[in-house]
């Protein structure tokens, strides 16, 4: 055990530097030109803040602190290097394990603590753990329904929100209570074990197409809980470390929640399934314009300008590498291919840009949905690959429609448009779409990856080899 | 209130708007690595973690302590792992050309 003196003003210190590399650490991360040196500054914050803490003088036995640091990497690397599709269940379980880090270190604090624990003290307390729980359980659920072990559709059921708050009502109330009467110990299990379950129920009525909001909702608890740890453990850098992750989170939310046009408590309150059963009849009369891979072929080579959509429905059919064919083929001929993302397009915010990165596209070909609407006039072909509602005309026009108001690609302005998708069976949302019915539109039909590899082979002039 | 308690509330408020002004600037096309990064930055709290299971308090706090250390660990080891793999694959177009 090291106690030098003055160690504790070392510490200090240490944890100074440390904070100045976080803060560092995310304005590098503004262009991805500097972006790595951020990763880098991060790890060395976090090296030296670990570094530091093994020389705090309350440490005296070190045998348990080494083997969970051990296991922590083994059960860390492989959730570093898990596929890039999977990084938006990894991340929410990732949310899960930082919440339950400071739940467990909140529970523990309050038994070594009490009952002599000041009222700001027990407050900040019991946000930590009632944030931490709710959000440990809330991301299990989440990455749960992303990886596809519970159902992705939302459930619903009369009187859900009623349910849900009375439920959250609950531990608030016993955490006012303990804040008053700190000596009532019994009381302290049922505020950290009804949050997890109204992270459970937080969860339930979430649907895919929610997930980007959700998971930095999550995101902005995670660090809220851990900021209010830092006031606990009278740590100002993990004050800062959370006051940045939680702003992060938030700040995301918001972006996230102005492109779909709803607000949190419309997100985490009104799940999209209940509005959606006006538009189903009249879609059987309409009549679209089925093409071929040839077809789509020719008028690809022919354009001077494609702007490609992607969507939730590449990242699902794997799609992204034959993308990045279709990239090459149609640039070697001298066609000006971009991609325009919209900010909620696959599960998590950013999805799309990683998935396209990783296929080795530019990232100065990606553009987000601003860049793509100003040139979307100009572009002959709009291509869309697996997305539905980010298109949807009827975002701009029918009042009537459930994402009346949301930001779109207005891709209906490009001369032609064409959408590979499965089937004519509605998107998750349920929402039909009438750019489908378009004149200029055409539909490929068929599984993303496949019919995307079929255009590449008819662009490369005919038989595959 | 504490002259204590009053310095890391402005701790607080002046993290909070840094971090807006720092984060709100992050490229869209990052927004994944962000959340990667942020998310091993938030697993510091590892430091009240190792304190907690080094200190011999309780048995209690030892144990949860220790599952504690594990969970934040895994975070920042998988954490850095992977936004550093994320951010390896954002190229520019003349970078790479084939």
């Amino acid at each position: 055990m090291i106690n030098l003196p003055g160690s504790e003003h070392i510490i200090e210190l240490v944890y100074l530097v440390a904070t100045a590399l976080f803060v560092l650490s995310l304005r590098w991360l503004s262009s991805p030109a500097t972006a790595r040196r951020g990763v880098l500054a991060g790890e060395i914050g976090m090296a030296l803040a670990v570094g530091g803490t093994l020389l705090h003088h309350g440490i005296v036995d070190y045998k348990w602190i080494a083997v969970a640091l051990v296991l922590g990497t083994i059960i860390g690397i492989p959730l570093g290097k898990v596929a890039m599709t999977a990084v938006p269940q990894r991340t929410a379980l990732s949310h899960a394990f930082g919440a339950a880090c400071v739940t467990m270190v909140g529970t523990a604090e309050f038994y070594l603590r009490a009952p002599n624990i000041p009222k700001f003290m027990m407050s900040v307390l019991s946000m930590e753990v009632i944030l931490g729980g709710l959000t440990f359980t809330g991301s299990l659920m989440a990455a749960g329904k992303l990886q596809e072990l519970l159902p992705q559709r939302p459930i619903t059921y009369k009187g859900q929100n009623l349910v849900n708050l009375s439920v959250l009502a609950v531990p608030v109330a016993l955490a006012v209570m303990l804040v008053l009467h700190p000596a009532h110990k019994g009381l302290f299990p049922f505020m950290v074990f009804i949050p997890l379950v109204f992270g459970v129920l937080m969860i339930v009525p979430i649907g895919g197409a929610d997930m980007p909001t959700v998971i930095s909702l999550l995101n902005s608890y995670a660090g809220l809980s851990a900021m209010a740890m830092g006031f606990v453990l009278d740590s100002k850098l993990l004050i800062v470390a959370g006051a940045l992750d939680g702003s992060s989170g938030f700040i995301l939310s918001v972006i996230m929640s102005k492109a779909m046009n709803r607000s949190f408590t419309n997100v985490l309150f009104g799940a999209f399934g209940q509005v959606q059963a006006t538009v189903a009849g009249e879609t059987e009369a309409k009549i679209v314009r089925p093409a071929t891979p040839e077809e789509a072929a020719s008028i690809l080579s022919a354009a001077n300008k494609v702007l490609i959509v992607p969507g939730y429905g590449m990242a699902v059919a794997q799609a992204q590498h034959k993308v990045r064919e279709l990239f090459d083929s149609l640039t070697k001929k001298g066609v000006d291919v971009k991609f325009g993302i919209h900010a909620v397009a696959g599960r998590m915010p950013g999805h799309m840009n990683v998935l396209l990165a990783e296929a080795d596209i530019p990232y100065d070909k990606l553009l987000d949905m601003e860049q793509a609407n100003s040139e979307l006039p100009q572009a002959d072909v709009a291509l869309i690959i697996g997305a539905n509602d980010v298109t949807n005309p009827a975002a701009r026009t029918d009042t009537g429609s459930p994402i009346f108001g949301m930001p779109i690609l207005d891709v209906d302005k490009a001369r032609t448009v064409m959408v590979i998708k499965r089937s004519m069976a509605a998107g998750f949302a349920g929402i039909d779409n009438p750019l489908y019915y378009l004149d200029k539109t055409l539909m490929l039909f068929g599984d993303a990856k496949t019919f995307v590899g079929n255009i590449v082979r008819e662009l490369t002039g005919g038989g595959h080899g | 209130m504490k002259a204590d308690l009053i310095t890391l509330l402005y701790v607080m408020m002046l993290a909070g708007f840094i971090g807006f002004e720092v984060i709100r600037r992050v490229s869209p096309l990052l927004h994944t690595p962000l959340m990667s990064l942020t998310n091993a930055l938030d697993a510091i709290a590892v430091v009240g973690a190792i304190v907690l299971a080094g200190e011999k308090k309780s048995t209690l706090a030892t144990v949860l302590g220790t599952i504690a250390v594990v969970a934040a660990t895994s975070n920042i080891v998988g954490g850095f792992i992977i936004t550093d793999r994320m951010l390896k694959m954002f190229k520019t177009s003349p970078a790479k050309k084939s």
